[in-house]
């Protein structure tokens, strides 16, 4: 079956990249621009991964994390952080609110597909 | 189109709405009403430009982008203070920026000097040490630095003594693939809880490690308690892989990327020492991280966690998911009553049986709902996110806009323009038909008019566009303005949602930017000269859009010295623009800045002038179907305001018949209609006839002629004249048969649907379906100029 990948990231590049990567290794994607919306878009549709930006509006990626590890029906979907911070202390602040994993911006498709494979099931 | 290309392009088009957001975002902080979230979108938005701009390879724009993005960050986090200074220093570098964007866009060059000006000035605002980590590295991997665990850090996980996979466990036989030259690697891999609570799975890890080469993998269930002490929450399964692999052990280590935090993990070469984890650095594990693990490793608080599902008794632990690996002993149903003592739970990283989805017990979930305080979840952001998850309502996130091609909006509006026209001569004819204006039919067509009329506006309304994509683009004009002249400007600006059709505002560009110039320029003093006459040094230049009457106005004002009339006056008069005895009125005085050729700069300036005066301002705005004018007060300051139609698909125009056509001449370039009078209209030569009009003459073109409908004039007495005045300022009379009246006509282009006619500017259909031709008042009274060179009486306006 198809898989269905939330990606939740403000920046309309981005998303355009991801879903690009994304269809061309066959998954479908659903896209949010911010994490409330993010939210909203799991809980109408669900998905069984959810790739997050870090920095957006109204919600953060944190609040992304949370949100979908609070959400009885969703707390075991793997959740891939997106962010270009290579530093440490984010990433780690994402993995303690649950992340399942990460993708560091830049990325290459092939980057961004395994890491999507290493965590969808 | 390329995909690659095509999503650059989405990445320019998106810096354009980023960089306006940042610079009003700057504008903002620089006047003090910004609030932490403004200073956040525009981190956010440097932030994505960077992002872009990383997945571009577009090397300089990252640079430049980090270390704004690095003083945005430091002002969001408030490490740094948010002066004036750093704000005006930002709305620099933001220039900077934009032309950055522009050179990668463009494939052009930014001004290297100012720019890494720039750079150094923004890093002193943080100080050397903020930038140090200028990993503005574009190649960041898309790897990471391992945070590697320290076995002997109390509270880390408890080595398991694993047993080899020799010890009689049942073994799953991975199909071999011929041998090369691979390596044999023995791996321990232990998950610990919290691998689980991130929705990371055992399966995917064993499904990734047989991708690079045959395993062998053995299922150590020892530590699996007795079944009612078995906890959902617990990890109780470890495995051992025999992996066969060509790749190296940073490959195998790759595999456990997202997982190796939270379990442990040895590699070792079959029959070498173990090249586990101690070979790496153990430095990295933050503070945050440690409580993270300490947390996620405290017992569990059983007692908690049964009072709180007291209702739900039973919870089902569903069978290990592991395809590849040894079946796990099918859990029974556990009664969590039952369960006595919770100690033996408490032995560290015991792999749990992983809970498949399908199956998952509501019960299970909600103790793990409750109890797994394993997130080290920062309130605030919880709070956040509850309520968001809670709606069912969906909200648009961003303003509800789609993005549509401008050739569907016009084609609607052309599609629409027929409707106007359409139910216009079905309106006539059902007149003509002499059908009461009570029957049906024309109390029907009376709805359908209004219907029309509205389907006219909205879809006008859809090419309307706020004038704010021009104005924001004013404030970096009026800082490099106001630097190179050495002024202090403060640029005031009002009524940017004010909307006018989007022709209409792609060519407010430059006579906007025109007239700012020339309110810094000419109009505001130097601050010295402010402060001897008694005013603030800064200087304040006002921009402001509104509709009246069903047009757009655009006003210009500046506070600043006003127009020097006696100087006007003289170089009018030194251009021979008018006579020495004109007698002008003040405002006719400032009105003389708009003659072609008056300059009042001393030299031509680059700023205001680029070598051409206010009168190519006035030509492009007459263009436009607009007009414009001055006012000023001497000290106070002078207002330049424009008058511009909404929209250029529509034209007010007056209806004429000459050689029996209907025509229709703009209302925009209509000064006044008259009757000649006789004793008024002369011969130049004998054939080229003037009119005067008060106390100047002006051509007295014939339209019929000057179309080529018929060869000789008619009697000027017999006719009415109407007084135009094109864009660049010449007068002429137009001689036509009779006026019919006004209306408002859609304009229909001639060159999409026959060709281009001189002295013809478009077409329209009228109601009775007669196609009419829209007069090019411009190329009649300059063709009728350059044939006559005498008759530019134009001098003699005030003469």
């Amino acid at each position: 079956m198809t898989k269905t990948i939330l990606t939740i990231d403000d920046s309309r590049t981005m998303r355009e990249m991801l879903n690009h990567a994304l269809v061309e290794a066959g998954y479908r994607v659903i896209q949010a621009v911010d994490g409330i919306e993010g939210l909203e878009v799991l809980q109408a549709q669900g998905a069984d991964v959810v790739i997050t930006d870090i920095n957006m509006p109204r919600l953060d990626g944190f609040g992304v994390i949370e949100g979908v590890r609070a959400d009885p029906n969703h707390r075991a979907t793997p959740i891939l952080v997106l962010t270009t911070e290579s530093d440490a202390a984010k990433k780690e602040r994402a993995r303690s609110a649950g992340a399942t994993g990460w993708i560091v911006k830049p990325f290459n498709p092939v980057k961004l597909v395994d890491a999507v494979r290493r965590v969808a099931a | 189109m390329d995909p690659f290309e095509s999503i650059k392009q989405t990445f320019f088009q998106e810096c354009d709405e980023l960089l306006t957001d940042a610079e009003q975002g700057l504008l903002d902080m620089e006047s003090g009403t910004a609030d932490s979230e403004t200073i956040n979108a525009v981190f956010r938005a440097v932030h994505s430009v960077k992002g872009g701009a990383g997945a571009f390879g577009l090397e300089d724009l990252i640079r430049f982008a980090h270390v704004f993005e690095t003083i945005m960050d430091e002002l969001r986090s408030e490490k740094m203070e948010l002066t004036n200074v750093v704000a005006k220093t930002l709305l620099r570098a933001f220039d900077v920026l934009a032309d950055h964007v522009a050179a990668a866009r463009d494939g052009g060059q930014v001004d290297e000097a100012r720019s890494s000006g720039m750079l150094d000035e923004l890093k002193a605002l943080i100080g050397a040490e903020g930038m140090e980590d200028e990993a503005a590295d574009p190649d960041e991997d898309f790897g990471f630095v391992p945070v590697v665990l320290d076995l002997d850090e109390p509270g880390g996980f408890v080595s398991l003594d694993l047993p080899e996979p020799e010890a009689g466990l049942p073994v799953l036989e991975i199909p071999a693939e011929p041998e090369v030259a691979n390596g044999v690697w023995i791996i321990k891999f232990a998950p610990g809880a919290d691998m689980y609570a991130k929705a990371n799975e055992a399966g995917l890890v064993l499904r990734e490690l047989a991708r690079l080469g045959p395993t062998e993998v053995t299922l150590h269930d020892e530590t699996l308690p007795a079944l009612d002490l078995l906890s959902a929450e617990q990890a109780y399964f470890s495995w051992t892989i025999r992996l066969t692999t060509e790749g190296d052990e940073a490959s195998i280590r790759e595999v456990f990327e997202f997982v190796e935090d939270d379990c442990k993990i040895e590699i070792s070469r079959e029959g070498g020492a173990p090249v586990s984890l101690e070979t790496e650095p153990a430095e990295e594990i933050s503070d945050d991280d440690a409580k993270a693990r300490a947390s996620a490793e405290a017992p569990l608080d059983l007692d908690a966690l049964l009072a709180r599902i007291g209702a739900v008794p039973t919870v089902e632990a569903v069978a290990e998911p592991v395809p590849e690996s040894t079946p796990a002993p099918a859990p029974a149903p556990v009664v969590l009553e039952a369960i006595a003592e919770p100690e033996p739970v408490a032995v560290v990283a015991a792999p749990p049986p992983v809970i498949e989805e399908p199956a998952q017990d509501v019960a299970a979930l909600i103790a793990r709902a409750q109890t797994a305080d394993v997130p080290v979840a920062p309130a605030p952001a919880r709070e956040k996110a509850a309520p968001a998850a809670a709606s069912n309502t969906p909200q648009p996130a961003a303003a509800a806009t789609i993005r549509v091609d401008l050739d569907r909006v016009d084609r609607l509006i052309n599609a629409v323009g027929e409707l106007v026209i359409q139910q216009a001569m079905l309106s006539q004819r059902v007149t003509e038909s002499g059908l009461a204006r009570s029957s049906n039919v024309a109390l029907g067509l009376e709805d359908l008019e209004l219907l029309t009329r509205e389907i006219q506006d909205s879809v006008m309304a859809i090419r309307a566009q706020p004038v704010k994509s021009v104005f924001q683009r004013m404030p970096r004009l009026v800082r490099e303005v106001a630097d190179m002249v050495g002024k202090r400007v403060r640029l005031v600006m009002d009524g940017e949602g004010t909307e006018v059709d989007k022709t209409v505002i792609e060519r407010l560009t430059d006579p906007i930017t025109h007239m700012l110039r020339n309110a810094i320029d000419h109009g505001l003093e130097t601050p010295d000269e402010r402060t001897a006459a008694g005013k603030p040094t800064e200087g304040v230049v006002k921009l402001r859009a509104l509709h009246r009457g069903g047009r757009i106005v655009i006003e210009v004002q500046d506070d600043g010295r006003g127009i020097n009339r006696p100087r006007v006056r003289g170089i009018a008069i030194a251009k021979g623009l008018i006579t020495e005895e004109a007698i002008l009125t003040d405002e006719e005085v400032d009105n003389l800045i708009f003659l072609p050729g008056f300059s009042t700069a001393d030299s031509i300036s680059d700023i205001s002038g680029r070598g051409v005066g206010m009168d190519v301002v006035r030509r492009s705005i007459q263009g436009l179907g607009g007009r414009i004018t001055i006012s000023s007060e001497p000290g106070k300051g002078s207002k330049f305001t424009m008058s511009l139609p909404l929209t250029l698909a529509v034209l007010d125009g007056m209806v004429v018949t000459a050689a029996e056509q209907t025509l229709v001449a703009p209302l925009s370039a209509i000064v006044e209609s008259l009757t000649p009078r006789m004793e008024d209209v002369h011969y130049v030569g004998g054939k080229d006839a003037v009119i005067r009009i008060r106390d100047s003459f002006v051509p007295l073109i014939d339209v019929g002629v000057a179309l080529g409908f018929r060869d000789t004039p008619i009697h000027a007495a017999s006719g009415v004249a109407v007084l135009v005045e094109s864009e660049a300022g010449g007068k002429a009379a137009l001689l036509v048969e009779a006026i019919q009246g006004q209306r408002q006509v859609v304009i229909k282009s001639l060159e999409a649907n026959y060709q281009q006619i001189d002295g013809v500017a478009a077409a329209t259909i009228l109601g009775d379906g007669r196609v009419a031709l829209i007069l090019d008042v411009d190329a009649l009274v300059t063709a009728q100029h350059r044939r006559k060179p005498a008759a530019r009486s134009e001098k003699r306006l005030a003469g």
